[in-house]
């Protein structure tokens, strides 16, 4: 599904500031994979999903997504593949259009944009339906700006916009870390249902390590621009916290400094 | 009266204009400079044209056209050749300045006894104001009702999110070069359009008479907003162009009151400043508003 080979980035290359972010990652991801990704602040977690999305090109080495080679495609022609939601809840609207005008966008995803209606009624009453599925009184506020949303609000809609016409991919860049613990709960479940709903494949990057044993069918643990850890599903069950503690100080040879990660 | 309905006729003519800015400073974000020239270049082409004898209804459609190119000129110095968007319209509206010359063949084109559209319409018998305010209200609500529609259209959706979060926009697989492109263009086909007009009501073109466009342009927008509200694309758009009026009204209020039409461009600025400043006074008011209330409950206590 996604093949990443030698995956290199290196940001203001040649300067004082140089930072070796990615460091040679090689990744196969299969089709119905769901991935949680952990690691320490600046373990290169987001960059990964960033390098993904095409958010700069990478210095070197190959992407491709479903056999086609993405590497240097630009952003918003990989979007057509990829779905994705960010960690600030102010990122994933245009906060001054409304609920309809987001999900409306976010529908026609595939098609080029020409003077039809930005909305119809059909669009409308399909909207109604699946905000209905949230379970957050977001369906009859069809026409309220998104900057009148809560956080956790903004995020399932977020969740919904990426989701439409299944994506071969799903990224989610630690969507629920802004949120109070009970709407980050709530919003990973509609995150697991809509995964599993939509049989998408997903890469989701998380602090919460209970979170990341707990969700998905595979683990991977960054490290300095590395993977250096892949738990399959098989050897995910018998983990608890403390086993991924010690795994990660194994196979980085120093002890976890995520303060954030440790108290989870 | 005949003060407030040459206002009202300057104020309607200059709406497009300031249509025209809250395409490129609202809608897209960008504080695009290319007004100045390109309010110039709607005039100087239409001055051109008509003298020369072509029909001032065609001369128009091609000042509009002209004022689409500088837009693009902009858009793509922004978009393709990743000049800020401030230096880029600095730099379209100073190259301006040589092509409104090479247009205009010299600094100042009068429309002495040409026909106009606003001849035209008091050939019906009436006023050059109340002529004035027919265009203007025509031409107005044309084109507030095409900018509803468009901004409504898939493509006004994607326009519109791209100067709200270019991130989630470009997500949503949009190249937002484009966008921005169409949005700079489309705001500076409407300043070139009204300055056509107002080339018309005034009778010339003028070198100069860009200067000071973004700074009424903005006013308009702020005065528009703050008094008239902002619910949706629609009701801003009215509130603009009702801006733009009632900044004309205060301009002539205030030129009444004994000050010299040499200090327009001071009191515009002004008149910006504290648009600008508006929602701060009213925070800072409210807040000590608050503050007595609160206290004058302690000292009750």
């Amino acid at each position: 599904m996604l093949k990443l080979t030698g995956v290199h980035q290196i940001f203001e290359q040649g300067t004082i500031n140089e930072k070796h972010v990615l460091n040679g990652i090689d990744l196969d991801v299969a089709e119905n994979d769901f991935i949680t990704i952990i690691g320490g602040n600046g373990a290169g977690k987001s960059t990964l999903l960033n390098a993904i999305a095409g958010n700069f090109i990478i210095t070197d080495g190959k992407i491709e997504i479903d056999g086609t080679d993405v590497t240097k495609m630009p952003e918003y022609k990989r979007a057509k593949y990829i779905g994705r939601v960010f960690q600030d809840p102010r990122m994933g609207t245009a906060t001054n259009m409304t609920i309809e005008e987001n999900l409306a966008i976010a529908y026609r995803r595939a098609k080029p944009r020409t003077l039809r209606w930005g909305i119809n009624e059909k669009e409308r009453r399909y909207f109604k339906e699946i905000l209905a599925e949230l379970d957050l009184g977001l369906e009859n506020r069809l026409k309220d700006k998104t900057r009148f949303l809560s956080g956790g609000q903004r995020q399932a809609l977020t969740l919904l916009m990426a989701s439409f016409h299944q994506p071969k991919l799903l990224l989610l860049d630690e969507h629920t870390a802004a949120l109070d613990p009970k709407t980050a709960a709530k919003v990973l479940d509609i995150t697991v249902k809509i995964v599993e709903e939509h049989k998408l494949t997903a890469m989701m990057v998380t602090h919460n390590m209970r979170d990341a044993l707990r969700i998905g069918n595979r683990l991977i643990m960054m490290n300095k621009g590395n993977c250096i850890l892949n738990i399959n599903a098989e050897q995910k069950k018998g983990l608890d916290v403390p086993d991924l503690l010690n795994m990660f100080e194994k196979a980085s040879g120093e002890k976890m400094e995520n303060d954030r990660m440790l108290l989870d | 009266m005949s003060m407030l309905l040459n206002a009202a006729a300057q104020g309607l003519l200059w709406a497009v204009m300031a249509i025209g800015v809250y395409i490129t400073y609202r809608i897209l974000d960008i504080a695009d400079l290319t007004a100045e020239g390109c309010f110039t270049l709607g005039a100087a082409v239409t001055c051109r044209l008509v003298t020369s004898g072509l029909s001032p209804l065609v001369s128009t459609l091609i000042a509009l056209f002209a004022g689409l190119i500088a837009g693009l000129i902009t858009g793509v110095l922004h978009t393709k050749l990743k000049i800020p968007a401030l230096l880029a319209g600095i730099l379209t509206m100073t190259a301006l300045w040589s092509i409104n010359l090479r247009v205009m063949g010299k600094s100042n084109i009068p429309l002495l006894r040409q026909t106009t559209i606003l001849t035209m319409i008091e050939g019906l018998g009436i006023s050059k104001d109340i002529a004035a305010i027919i265009a203007g209200v025509a031409l107005t609500a044309i084109v507030i009702l095409f900018l509803w529609w468009f901004f409504n259209t898939e493509l006004g959706y994607v326009i519109r999110a791209t100067g709200d979060n270019k991130n989630m926009i470009r997500a949503q697989g949009v190249n937002t070069d484009k966008t921005i492109i169409i949005g700079v263009m489309l705001g500076n086909g409407l300043i070139a359009l009204s300055a056509s007009l107002v080339s018309q009501y005034n009778s010339f073109a003028d070198i100069s008479m860009g200067i000071g466009t973004i700074v009424i342009g903005l006013a308009s927008v702020i005065i528009g907003e703050v008094v008239f509200g902002h619910r949706n694309i629609l009701h801003s758009l009215i509130a603009v162009a009702l801006g733009s009026v009632l900044y004309r009204i205060i301009i002539a209020v205030v030129l009444a009151l004994g000050l010299r039409a040499d200090d327009m461009k001071l009191i515009s600025a002004i008149l910006l400043v504290l648009a600008l400043c508006f929602p701060a006074i009213r925070d800072i008011a409210a807040k000590n508003l608050k503050n007595s209330i609160s206290k004058g409950g302690s000292n009750n206590a």
